[in-house]
């Protein structure tokens, strides 16, 4: 089984972020950290692959610093890296990054494409979906548990209200994966040791020109505006006898606050 | 302090290279998930999770990190060595554990160890299986180790030798299988000895009630006619003292780091607290007087990271230089790690004092909360304060400082006389100024000015001591305080140039803020010392002239650290923890 797993470096969760000049994103001079969902998406990937033998490869886009996710996954134990390296591809809408991803994949197939849920930072939850899409291949998304069932697989996939659903697919296929559906493992001082003697290709934006020909300017999203939520007090009195004011409070609990 | 240096000579913890980073995220991962949970249980002396905990981090590589591949180790450098130190930090208990394990523990073997004895233990030690622990100190010898009542005595048939006597102090002493025993043979010979734990006649006592670091153990070691097989000599017969000494050495740096990393969570608990709590309808992060601590806090822990990193990084320069294929390699590994006892010195007492300062501190700004055991600043605070003792006391070690720099310049090694008599042949007439046009020009002269009164005092008391100046304690103290402060100021302030060509704004701004900070206090305390030397060492006129000069050489533009407190206390408060840029 030859598994691939797109791992996308984002904002630390608890850095403080400032918004960049123009206000459409956050500013560079943050720290950085794993996409949560890709780590266990990697995590599921090396269990696979111990389980059913094959080899883990694992590919990100970004700028220099991204490479630093890909020597996190060579040192867990992904057998080799891609790195598609551009600035650029820190502005790329989930159509491109896809289209970026998909040309790579067409030039060399895997069994298995795994993705996060969702970014930590952009939060689309679509790259995987449209992955799929452009390779022709079917995908299924928030997957949380994987077995082989015949020649192909057989996943779980967590729905709404405690509900869950199984299915059957064939391969190759793009699973996009949740979070938490394992332990993740740590980096072991030998495993980064090793890591450092590990192939790790690079992959130019200009390389990928006929599948990314306008490279951020080819976004289909486009981010208007971001902003911190201004924080407001608004205190309102409930006039009438207590049962009248229990049922205003309901009312608005139920349709304002929409907490109950 | 003979020249000066410039940024791009000293590595920074900016310069942390891709792996090194990753390592500080096992490490700093390890002790989220595994150490934190399990803090309740080890304060109380459940040594059981502690014997755990090592085998998880030795399972990870933990305790494998300054050994040599060919037993089995990763032999990597002494950065990651530190950086690690540092995330283990976080807790005490545990880190006192771990750091006697895999330092004092394991590395008399690998340095001093024949190649059975590396090949019988250092697997064993490395994978966690056996715990590793050093037994020097005795009851009525600490400092003066040499000292020791504990006997040697080889069986007639010579194959082993019979141990007499009482150690005390042996961390992991509960626990540990292996110990590394100093005994006089025949009541004379200092000699070092592997002792097996299931050795016959060896018993441990009872754990000690500590004051801090209680979630470590603590025991005496008795030796009854304990008997160790003849090959489990360490080293030489009578060559004991160069095992004792060096191991101290070679760990020292380590500690410091440790310091760095108790300080950082100290200071983190700190702010998190001052951001909550409220007093006069505000909360208490907001006043001038709580923010002051909070800058001065982070200056400190960010002068002795400067430190800490600027000497694993010359002791990392000189270890790449020595060939790891010879069969001396464990012998030149060893003399390269000397070649810094004094930063190694410096980087001990510098970080340990900036600790007790940081944990101090981090109490009165909990108030009345910081005295009881519900939060956590009453057990980091009894905790920090043993770093002071142990590993060489910080009195020992400013006699190190000032001993092994005098003795290098007698021997010829340094050239301190030139430079002393060079300054003295310029005192008297105008200071030259530094030749520097940059930004940083007021930071450099500076920390110029603090050479100078080095050599200043250096060379009046050599003047007045002569030999005899070993036996001025307190001249060598105020000289080592002078040195050592030398060092911080200058680590600081070259680590800020160097972010400054990298960085820009805020974050370049903070960094210079934390060493214009580390300057001033550094230099009000160079004046103290160097006023007690010289009012000790000369009198009347000579006095007064002595007292002119170094009044001109303090005078230095001072800055306003009021606004400067306040910017760094700004950055920490929105940063939540300490940070350098």
């Amino acid at each position: 089984m030859k598994i691939l797993v797109c791992m996308k470096q984002v904002p630390q969760k608890d850095a403080p972020l400032k918004l960049n000049a123009g206000g459409t994103w956050i500013r560079e001079d943050v720290s950085y950290e794993v996409n949560e969902p890709d780590a266990y998406a990697l995590e599921e990937a090396l269990r696979q692959k111990e389980k059913n033998g094959g080899e883990v490869i694992v590919i990100t886009a970004g700028p220099g610093r991204a490479q630093q996710v890909l020597r996190e996954a060579l040192a867990k134990g992904a057998d080799r890296a891609i790195h598609l390296e551009d600035d650029a591809f820190v502005g790329f809408d989930a159509l491109n990054m896809a289209r970026a991803l998909a040309a790579v994949i067409k030039a060399e197939p895997f069994d298995l494409i795994f993705t996060g849920l969702q970014s930590d930072d952009y939060g689309y939850a679509q790259t995987g979906v449209i992955l799929a899409e452009l390779l022709g291949i079917p995908h299924a998304t928030i997957v949380m548990q994987i077995e082989s069932s015949g020649d192909g697989i057989r996943v779980k996939r967590e729905l709404e209200a405690g509900y869950f659903q199984f299915v059957e697919m064939p391969l190759p296929a793009v699973l996009t994966i949740q979070s938490g559906i394992n332990k993740l493992r740590y980096a072991t001082l030998l495993g980064i040791k090793q890591a450092k003697n590990k192939p790790l290709r690079k992959i130019t934006l200009a390389e990928l020109q006929s599948a990314v020909p306008a490279g951020a300017a080819g976004n289909l999203q486009k981010i208007e505006r971001l902003y911190v939520p201004q924080k407001t007090k608004n205190t309102e009195f409930i006039q009438g006898t207590p049962a009248e004011a229990a049922r205003t409070i309901v009312e608005k609990l139920r349709n304002e606050v929409r907490v109950i | 302090m003979l020249q000066s240096c410039i940024p791009q000579e000293i590595f920074t913890p900016e310069d942390f290279t891709e792996q090194q980073q990753l390592i500080g995220k096992t490490a700093e991962e390890f002790a989220v998930n595994e150490i934190d949970p399990n803090i309740p249980k080890m304060e109380s002396k459940d040594f059981s999770v502690s014997r755990e905990l090592i085998r998880k981090a030795a399972d990870l590589g933990l305790c494998a990190v300054e050994v040599p591949e060919a037993y089995g180790g990763l032999e990597m450098d002494k950065i990651s060595a530190s950086i690690i130190a540092e995330r283990i930090a976080k807790y005490a208990g545990f880190a006192t554990t771990w750091g006697a394990h895999s330092g004092i523990g394991l590395l008399p073997i690998v340095y001093f160890g024949n190649e059975a004895q590396k090949r019988k233990y250092l697997p064993k030690l490395i994978s966690g299986e056996v715990i590793g622990a050093y037994a020097l100190s005795e009851a009525s010898s600490g400092s003066d180790a040499l000292n020791c009542r504990a006997r040697a005595q080889l069986s007639p048939d010579g194959k082993h030798y019979l141990l007499n006597g009482e150690k005390m102090w042996i961390t992991n002493a509960g626990f540990a299988g292996l110990f590394t025993v100093f005994a006089k043979v025949g009541g004379e010979r200092f000699t070092a000895f592997l002792v097996e734990r299931n050795s016959p006649g060896l018993s441990i006592g009872p754990e000690e009630h500590k004051m801090g670091i209680r979630g470590s153990s603590t025991c005496p070691l008795l030796l009854n006619d304990c008997k160790v097989p003849a090959e489990n000599v360490l080293g030489e017969i009578g060559k004991g003292h160069i095992i004792a000494f060096n191991i101290l050495n070679i760990g020292r740096f380590k500690l410091g780091a440790m310091c760095v990393g108790g300080a950082k969570e100290a200071l983190r608990n700190s702010v998190q607290y001052a951001k909550e709590r409220k007093a006069f309808g505000t909360v208490i992060a907001a006043f001038g007087l709580v923010r002051e601590k909070l800058a001065r806090m982070a200056a400190s822990i960010y002068t002795s990271e400067s430190m800490v990193y600027r000497t694993v990084g010359l002791m990392d320069a000189a270890l790449f230089a020595v060939d790891r294929a010879g069969s001396q390699t464990s012998i030149e590994v060893r003399k390269a790690i000397e070649e810094y006892a004094i930063e190694c010195s410096i980087v001990k007492v510098w970080a340990s004092e900036m600790l007790d300062y940081v944990v101090d501190e981090s109490v009165q700004i909990y108030g009345g909360y910081g005295f009881v055991e519900e939060y956590p600043a009453e057990r980091v605070y009894r905790d920090a304060r043993i770093n002071r003792i142990f590993e060489g006391t910080n009195e020992i070690n400013r006699l190190i400082i000032a001993g092994f720099l005098l003795k290098r310049a007698a021997n010829g090694e340094l050239p301190l006389s030139t430079a002393i008599k060079k300054f003295m042949d310029e005192v008297l007439g105008p200071l030259p100024l530094q030749e520097n046009t940059s930004s940083f020009a007021g930071e450099i002269q500076y920390i110029a000015n603090t050479k100078r009164i080095g050599l200043f005092v250096a060379g009046v008391a050599s003047q007045k001591y002569m030999q005899a100046i070993q036996e001025e304690q307190e001249v060598m103290a105020a000289i080592a305080d002078i040195v050592m402060e030398i060092y911080a100021m200058e680590s600081a302030t070259l680590r800020a140039q160097k972010m400054s060509s990298k960085l820009s704004g805020a974050a370049a701004a903070n960094s210079l803020d934390m060493a214009r900070l580390c300057l001033a206090h550094g230099m009000e305390k160079i004046e103290n010392s160097a006023r007690k030397i010289l009012s000790a060492a000369s009198e009347d006129d000579a006095l007064r002239t002595n007292l002119a000069i170094l009044r001109r050489l303090t005078k230095v533009e001072p800055f306003n650290l009021i606004a400067i407190s306040r910017q760094i206390a700004a950055r920490v408060l929105e940063r939540g923890q300490y940070a350098p840029n």
